[in-house]
């Protein structure tokens, strides 16, 4: 791994370094990480990425069974597969310390996408690295630096108390008895859970738990942390002290951070920038805020009307979202909007009015459940 | 990044993380005390009714000599048999990696710098080391019991490859199950597969009668690894195995061990690259 002075002091030359030679170094030097001259010059012309991944595919062969006995016995001698392309085609770059969203609705391709850059699976194609590293070789030093994080037990021995656990992380990763102790107070700490500590993991709540996983996930100060859904399945309070401390633990590590959420609130407190995918293909990369702009075709009109002066039919200029007295709020085409907002003035007195954005969940949700997403493919 | 990258592996370290694996796994052990206690007293059943069966068998004249067994060697060769099962049989282990695989928690192995095959080692030596601390004194007392049919101290070579053919029972036995286990990252399902093996280690160990009953009509007992999984140890310390041929069969056994140990780890390096992380 090159040191992270030589990377961050380099100048960020990416935007003027051609795509075809940057592309070509990525693939020839992260295959070598033995090469220190090759991966200093990589360094230098790009900066340093904490995750590369380059037209990242895997499919999987998968039994499709037919309905009914007959069928299964038919299964018997005779089996039919189909290829499910879970990942196609995806590339996209995260710099140090960046906490970016990896969003997709269920069997995009999301977790598939993080189980490769955990190494848990080999792709059919393409290249990815993490820290230099090719994820899938699974590397001790890489194992040593990352941390995947999902809401399903995964680290902590169910029967003993997760100080037990603890104990073994720090022994598995070699961490020196003082920072041990002195991460431990921190997270425990920050998470409230040290008067769990001698409580038998079977025993706590779900949430007590996922804090527990986390710091297990943590203990080892890992540069770069996967989190495959950490708020699913708790209580808004759970998911809301979860939140907050990915929050306040990325800005005072910088670590780099992937995230897959369904919840937009996890989303939108700690994440600026997202990654979209759909159908196993990215179609958005870019700041949170440009889904709305990309994706959403709706804007909400809040307006507030003069005494009785309500109008008919407002449907016509779209939905009708809710009418409370003279309080209005309509949902109306991105490019409808001027022209409804001056056809509703010219018609009646307007004491107040506001333009504003779809939630962000609305705007993902519209893109999930529709082919839009396709359209967007390869945007 | 900035941070300083951890030191590299050192036998101190190794060391350390395996005594941890071991103290810890025996913690989780006796967490489940009763049921502990329970299964392992219940093991002890057998005994009595193998004994009660041979007893039977050899009722009308207990000098006979069946196979070169008469009743009193044939009791001491099963109570030498179970002991040694005590150190081969691996209750669980299969079905455990096969479970692991399957619902997708083997990741841990994957994504932590661990060994997966190490740590179930130094896991599976904690259950055995508490089981052998619970069933000492039942075996104690069984064999006490017994003492009558049971032949008297061994001279020490005999007594040392009885002890180092137990251990490395315990290594093939561990092996096997373990590679069973592994196969399941091609068939998810793999328990009739341990049937199998169950049913065949039964007769081919000598588990169920002595492998001369066996071994006139299937000659290839003799190059199968399961013997060393029962009837090796009990026939060393019975003398069935002269002193010349000990140190010819312990290597036959480690060469087991080696080519069981190459196997797992192919098979866990082929399953792996082929493993599609189910279960979310």
């Amino acid at each position: 791994m090159l040191p992270a002075a030589v990377g961050r002091s380099a100048p960020d030359l990416s935007g003027i370094v051609p795509g075809a030679v940057a592309s070509a170094t990525s693939h020839f030097f992260h295959h070598d990480r033995s090469c220190l001259f090759a991966a200093t010059f990589k360094a230098s012309i790009r900066g340093m990425a904490a995750i590369e991944v380059r037209n990242l595919c895997r499919q999987y062969r998968v039994y499709r069974k037919r309905e009914g006995l007959l069928a299964s016995v038919r299964g018997l001698f005779h089996r039919e597969y189909e290829t499910v392309l879970a990942v196609q085609d995806v590339s996209f770059r995260i710099e140090e310390g960046e906490m970016v969203a990896f969003l997709g609705p269920n069997g995009a391709g999301k977790t598939t996408t993080l189980k490769l850059l955990s190494g848990l699976v080999v792709p059919s194609s393409g290249t990815a690295t993490v820290l230099g590293y090719v994820p899938w070789l699974r590397e001790d030093p890489y194992r040593r630096r990352f941390s995947l994080v999902t809401g399903q037990k995964e680290q902590l021995w169910w029967d003993l108390p997760a100080q037990e656990s603890f104990a073994l992380h720090r022994e598995i990763y070699r961490i020196s008895e003082t920072d041990y102790r002195r991460r431990l107070d921190e997270l425990t700490e920050m998470l409230e859970v040290r008067r769990l500590m001698a409580r038998p993991v079977r025993e706590l709540s779900l949430g007590e738990r996922m804090r527990m996983e986390l710091i297990a996930a943590l203990l080892h100060r890992p540069d770069v942390l996967f989190l495959d859904e950490p708020t699913i399945g708790l209580d808004v309070v759970s998911q809301r002290r979860v939140q907050e401390f990915l929050r306040r633990y990325q800005r005072e590590q910088q670590i780099t951070v992937l995230l897959t959420s369904h919840y937009m609130k996890d989303v939108e407190a700690l994440c600026s920038r997202a990654i979209v995918i759909n159908q196993g293909r990215l179609i958005h990369d870019g700041p949170l805020a440009a889904i709305i702009d990309r994706f959403s075709r709706h804007k909400i009109i809040e307006l507030q009307f003069a005494a009785n002066q309500v109008p008919q039919q407002l449907e016509r200029y779209g939905t009708l979202l809710e009418s409370r007295g003279p309080r209005v709020r309509l949902q109306v085409e991105r490019h409808r909007v001027s022209e409804s907002l001056a056809a509703i003035l010219a018609q009646s007195e307007v004491e107040d009015l506001s333009v504003l954005e779809r939630p962000l969940e609305d705007v993902i949700a519209e893109l999930f459940s529709t082919d839009s997403g396709h359209a967007g493919a390869g945007a | 990044m900035n941070r300083p990258v951890r030191s590299g592996w050192s036998p101190a370290a190794a060391l350390r993380l395996k005594w941890l694996v071991l103290r810890t796994a025996i913690e989780e052990r006796l967490v489940y005390r009763g049921d502990f206690a329970f299964s392992t007293l219940v093991r002890f059943l057998p005994i009595v009714t193998q004994i009660f069966l041979w007893n039977a068998i050899y009722q009308n004249d207990p000098q006979r000599s069946l196979r070169g067994y008469k009743f009193g060697d044939m009791v001491s060769y099963y109570l030498l048999v179970m002991l040694a099962r005590a150190f081969s049989s691996m209750p669980g282990l299969s079905t455990g990696i096969a479970g692991s695989i399957a619902d997708g928690s083997v990741r841990k192995y994957l994504i932590q710098p661990v060994d997966m095959l190490d740590h179930l080692f130094w896991h599976r030596v904690a259950h055995k080391l508490v089981y052998y601390a619970v069933a000492c004194g039942p075996f104690a007392l069984v064999f006490w019991l017994c003492r009558e049919w049971l032949p008297g101290w061994p001279a020490w070579p005999v007594m040392a490859a009885f002890i180092a053919s137990l251990l490395m029972g315990f290594a093939i036995g561990f092996l096997i199950e373990a590679w069973i286990g592994l196969v399941a990252f091609w068939f998810l399902e793999v328990s009739s597969l341990i049937f199998i093996y169950m049913m065949l280690s039964y007769f081919l160990s000598g588990h169920m009668i002595p492998l001369e009953y066996l071994s006139s009509w299937l000659p290839f007992v003799e190059v199968l690894p399961f013997r060393f999984l029962a009837y090796t140890p009990a026939a060393i310390l019975l003398g069935r195995i002269p002193a010349s041929q000990l140190s010819g069969e312990l290597l036959l056994q480690l060469g087991w061990i080696v080519f069981l140990l190459a196997l797992n780890r192919l098979t866990f390096r082929l399953g792996v690259r082929r493993y599609s992380s189910w279960g979310g």
